[in-house]
């Protein structure tokens, strides 16, 4: 049956029915309606856990860790500047290979400041070590925090859920929470492999010279190449115990003599498959959307492109001075194939802009143009240009 | 049996105590450091059911060379300025699991004061039972002796060096026991290595309290201090005697003992024996101005604290080390 619940409130229901021990939480605007749903949740006994209310993200994040390391399952969340924030010890949950698991209501970064959706913050961590799954509805937020718990857990990996602030967290949509008993099969109790016990007395994070620091890193990368295959099972876990799967590493949608293929991460693939019912005396498109960014699915991606002499890739963020995050990779996935197709790098949507129907035309015109060689910004004002510096 | 037998007799039977040992010998710490006799005194006195999280800095580089590690107690770092997070983590996670070992936090003057002051700050606030014990040596003495909010004034360290134009650090050392108490905290103390009965006391006190608890232990370094490794005690003591380090309680804001000095030593004979003071004793106004200016802090310290003790000093050595204790502060309502 569904129910018409608000992204944030739909993420704190899938949180509760995890069962965490410990969640640690600093208000973000647009990731506080998660943390102020979850607290009401402890507040009306719906959810017994010790729920930490920390002065900054800085300690959220290690709130989560140490209590990860003490044998709860831990949770917290966070967006844009809160992320940078965190973002030393993010980079130490996932060296130390701490299973937890983190919503980023994906946000732009400052300067200049902004309160709306773009994936800026979330790129800026592509390198932290964490597995980062993105998310297209407010059901797949739903299904894949629930799958991050059993990801982290099985694979020692910490694990971010990216869902677009606003465009997700402050919308209604009429969603399907699995029930307790089903998470509860699911995802079955879990210590730590390392738990921090008086009995068992442990050192973790300890000092590493050059003699074992790039053993360690090599084998944090082999977890990681190995996370690929368990996002996928983990996903058709969870399909047969809820008739629901989120598309595991990638999904593609579209006819098969489609020669022209648009992908993208995010709610943005909501309004582009629209856009392509729409618009149908166009040409032909498969859409590929782009579930996990780490690990990077190459082998899967391939697969999915073969065949295709256009790639739109379409992004919410850029890293300024080289374009297109995520195109890159694209490139680097697909560079020495026989019949690499053309990758055209988009990016649409920053701080909040809104990205409309119209933009598949857009994105379909750029796929058969000729080569632009850079990244472009589909939905530059250039009028705007002429106000100048914020 | 005879007055050398029986005092022979009884050094042995102190030696066969069984103490527990959660920092093991063989560790990496220089000649002298003070902070590995203090970490080893801490744990001595609180035994192995506690979990330790610790901050950055020599602690953790000298006891935790991979693949080896020197404790025996579960032990864990993660950064620099998230100590006291993490412990909130750990004794949170105890809590939802019923699990009563007490949570330590090791952290440097440099993640109690400066970088790991908020997260600390929020630790307290929030009421976790963690015993925070901050090690403080007066400066980033891991990274090579640069200035801390803890290094006292007119101290020289390799970013407040002196020279033509300076006197060493030019503030004053900032006063955490103070800032921590106002956070109605239950207990916050200071000690010193040179006194390790007192140390340990409070070591088991701050494990007592059931809520937040501090415990700031002055520790010699002697690479940063310049003094001879060996007399890292005797400096450390002269500290105390001077009135520069003061060792006293606070529960709820309220100052509840100090340690009495029976002699006031002035504060040139604990300034001497340390390189970090030499600047002071040059044939300059400038220096002669600090030295005035820290006779003055001892001098206020004693008033302040009344640490100045008329009685005749006690034949008993763990006495003459203790507290003097006042009544205990009236606790206010709604306190943890």
């Amino acid at each position: 049956m569904l129910e018409p619940l608000e992204g944030s409130q739909a993420i704190a229901h899938a949180v509760a029915l995890a069962r965490p021990g410990v969640v640690a939480a600093y208000p973000i605007t647009p990731q506080t309606h998660i943390v102020e749903h979850i607290a009401k949740l402890v507040a009306d006994n719906r959810l017994r856990c010790e729920y930490v209310s920390v002065e900054s993200e800085f300690s959220a994040a290690t709130v989560a860790l140490g209590a990860a390391a003490a044998g709860c399952r831990a949770y917290t969340a966070t967006a844009s500047q809160g992320l940078l924030l965190m973002a030393e010890v993010l980079f130490n949950i996932a060296g130390l290979r701490i299973p937890l698991v983190m919503t980023c209501a994906n946000r732009a970064v400052s300067a200049p400041i902004n309160i709306w959706n773009d994936h800026q913050d979330a790129m800026a961590l592509r390198d932290a070590g964490w597995i980062q799954l993105y998310c297209a509805s407010n059901q797949e937020a739903i299904d894949t925090t629930i799958q991050a718990f059993l990801l982290a857990e099985r694979l020692e990996l910490p694990v971010m859920v990216c869902v677009d602030g606003y465009i997700l967290t402050h919308t209604l949509e009429g969603v399907s929470l699995p029930t307790q008993e089903e998470v509860d099969h699911f995802l079955p109790p879990y210590t730590f492999a390392h738990t921090l016990d008086s009995r068992q007395p442990l050192t973790l994070g300890t000092m590493v010279a050059p003699d074992h620091f790039t053993e360690i890193r090599y084998a944090h990368d082999q977890a990681m190449y190995q996370a690929l295959a368990a996002i996928e099972e983990v996903d058709a876990a969870y399909a047969g115990i809820t008739g629901r799967a989120s598309g595991g590493v990638l999904e593609v949608d579209g006819p098969d003599d489609a020669r022209i293929g648009v992908l993208c991460l995010g709610a943005v693939h909501g309004t582009l498959w629209e856009g392509r019912e729409q618009a149908r005396n166009l040409p032909p498109a498969k859409l590929i959307k782009l579930r996990a960014l780490r690990p990077f699915p190459e082998a899967a991606l391939r697969q999915a492109l073969a065949g295709l002499s256009d790639v739109v890739v379409l992004e919410r963020a850029f890293s300024p001075g080289a374009g297109g995050i995520v195109a890159a990779e694209v490139c680097r996935a697909l560079y020495g194939t026989s019949t690499t197709p053309r990758i055209h790098s988009a990016v649409m949507g920053l701080g909040g802009r809104d990205i409309p129907l119209e933009a598949w035309q857009q994105v379909l015109a750029l796929a058969q143009g000729p080569s632009r060689g850079a990244t472009v910004i589909l939905d530059l004002i250039p009028d705007h240009l002429e106000d100048g510096i914020a | 049996m005879n007055n050398t037998a029986a005092l022979r007799d009884m050094s042995s039977i102190r030696q066969q105590q069984s103490r527990f040992e959660g920092l093991t010998p063989g560790h990496r710490a220089c000649q002298g450091c003070g902070q590995a006799l203090a970490a080893r005194l801490v744990l001595e006195s609180s035994g192995p059911d506690v979990v330790v999280a610790n901050a950055t800095g020599c602690l953790e580089v000298f006891t935790t060379a991979w693949p080896q590690s020197a404790w025996t107690i579960p032990w864990m770092h993660s950064v620099f300025s998230n100590t006291a997070a993490l412990a909130a983590g750990m004794e949170a996670a105890f809590k939802a699991r019923d699990i009563s070992t007490k949570v330590l936090a090791f952290a440097g003057d440099g993640g109690t004061f400066d970088i790991g002051f908020q997260a600390l700050s929020g630790m307290i606030e929030r009421g976790h039972n963690v015993l925070f014990v901050c090690y403080d040596n007066e400066a980033y003495m891991n990274t090579g002796v640069q200035r801390s909010s803890s290094t006292p004034v007119a101290a020289a360290t390799t970013t407040s060096p002196a020279g033509i134009a300076r006197t060493g650090k030019r503030h004053l050392k900032k006063d955490i026991v103070a800032i921590i108490a106002a956070h109605c905290m239950p207990y916050a103390a200071t000690a010193s290595v040179a006194y390790p009965n007192d140390l340990k006391d409070k070591v088991r006190r701050g494990i007592q309290t059931p809520g937040p608890a501090f415990l700031m232990i002055h520790s010699p370094c002697p690479l940063g201090w310049m003094h001879d490794s060996a007399k890292g005690i005797e400096v450390a003591r002269l500290g105390v005697e001077t009135g520069l380090v003061p060792l006293i309680e606070m529960e709820y804001g309220q100052q509840t003992s100090a340690m009495p000095l029976r002699r006031v030593r002035p504060v040139v004979d604990y300034l001497k024996p340390q390189g970090r003071f030499r600047h002071l004793f040059a044939d300059d106004p400038m220096a002669r101005q600090e030295l005035a200016h820290l006779q003055a802090l001892a001098d206020h310290n004693i008033a302040h604290y009344g640490l100045q003790e008329s009685q005749p000093e006690s034949g008993d050595s763990h006495a003459a080390a203790s507290v003097r204790r006042g009544t205990v502060a009236v606790v206010p309502p709604g306190a943890v």
